[in-house]
């Protein structure tokens, strides 16, 4: 994921403040990689530095002193810009997933390969139902249903990909001893 | 969990080919299993015999710890009639029948007067979000129109076990998880048992548990395949 834009889109709608990003972050990703505070504010900075955002005011009201930014013109371009931006379809397949279970289909005995198959679907299976719970609980946000459909969407895909590599790997065996 | 339905040893072919060759499985009250598995492995003849629409060769179904095999066919088919819910991928919608008189026919089967039967209907398609469509024909409705109507219809008998075989297949993603969410959600409400069918992992995600066939046995790896055979 690219931080730097994700924190330029969320200042698209108007001036924040650091807190108030990390906030929205939260809120509107809820399930994507946890950002730090940290993180929020080196980037502020990184994007303040590039002119993409500037300080427009900052107040204290009795907490820490907090500075509100605001998009600037080079930086609504670079969202425009990222936004518009196609992103590649994964040219080659990282997942440890597909390499494990291609790995044990190959050079594992097949108990083992069964075993952990099995376990890896039930794994699956149990996340996805976790996720289909959080996303048809009444008065679910939209924010949280988007992102468990998006995570149940890559978790089935999972599943019918091994699926349909079983059922291959079933046909290639029946060929191969007939 | 009590359990509602029970099916032992149960075997089942058409012709020379066996569909269910000793399928034991069982379903609690209130409890949503998704059957799943991969095409031809028996799940859809597995809910047909549960069911009671289509005859077992051998082995038995318990309804409620009562063998079904011991009831009169009479007894059987009020039984079907008025505790079991049936739903198909495909509505199966009388198409010379209006919703409301589709969603009626059950609860006329079963016993309930014309006038009591319409409001009854009219309520339940109310619920599933189909009630403008009362006197609309299946021809005049869209397939997620119809689909709503099944489910009215399949719901509107208050059954203790839905029978839904691919209930969502026929439609599109959203559409399909918007009605069957809906369904569980009642489901749920009422402490009904779902028994769903279904050949996708997202929609078994939606079950309580999942039972997988293979070659018309259960299969407890949950592969549904074997790896070299």
């Amino acid at each position: 994921m690219s931080t730097p834009h994700v924190l330029l889109g969320l200042l698209a709608a108007g001036p924040r403040h650091g807190y108030d990003i990390k906030r929205a972050y939260d809120e509107r990703l809820p399930r994507a990689k946890p950002l730090a505070y940290g993180q929020v504010y080196a980037t502020l900075g990184r994007l303040e530095r590039d002119g993409l955002i500037a300080p427009t005011a900052q107040d204290q009201d009795g907490g820490p002193e907090r500075t509100w930014y605001a998009l600037t013109d080079a930086g609504r371009a670079r969202l425009d810009d990222w936004l518009g931006a196609v992103e590649p379809p994964a040219p080659y397949v990282t997942s440890t997933l597909f390499s494990k279970v291609v790995v044990s289909l190959l050079t594992a005995d097949e108990d083992r390969a069964r075993d952990y198959l099995t376990a890896q679907r039930a794994a699956h299976l149990q996340r996805m139902r976790e996720l289909t719970v959080v996303k048809t609980r009444a008065g679910a946000a939209v924010d949280d249903v988007v992102a468990a459909d998006y995570a149940i969407a890559h978790l089935d895909a999972d599943l019918r990909w091994l699926q349909t590599t079983l059922l291959r790997v079933a046909d290639l065996h029946r060929e191969v001893h007939s | 969990m009590t359990t509602l339905l029970r099916g032992t040893a149960i075997i089942r072919s058409y012709g020379p080919t066996p569909a269910l060759r000793g399928v034991d499985i069982e379903i609690g009250e209130g409890e949503i299993v998704a059957v799943t598995g991969p095409s031809g492995c028996g799940k859809s003849t597995l809910l047909h015999c549960l069911a009671g629409i289509l005859p077992v060769d051998s082995g038995q179904v318990f309804y409620r710890d009562q063998e079904l095999g011991q009831w009169s066919e009479a007894a059987r088919s009020k039984l079907r009639r008025t505790r079991f819910g049936v739903l198909f991928q495909f509505g199966q919608l009388v198409s010379e029948l209006t919703a409301a008189e589709n969603v009626a026919l059950p609860l006329l089967l079963a016993g309930s007067g014309r006038r009591e039967a319409r409001r009854t209907a009219l309520y339940w398609l109310e619920r599933f979000g189909a009630g403008e469509l009362g006197d609309k024909r299946p021809g005049q409705m869209s397939g997620g129109q119809q689909q709503r109507c099944a489910v009215a219809r399949a719901m509107a008998t208050e059954p203790d076990v839905l029978f839904a075989d691919e209930p969502t297949g026929a439609l599109d993603q959203l559409t399909g998880e918007q009605v069957l969410a809906e369904i569980l959600q009642e489901a749920r409400g009422q402490h009904m048992a779902v028994l769903l069918v279904t050949h996708e992992p997202r929609i078994a995600a939606y079950a309580d548990r999942e039972v997988v066939l293979r070659d018309g046995v259960v299969d407890p790896s949950g592969l549904g395949i074997g790896l070299r055979s």
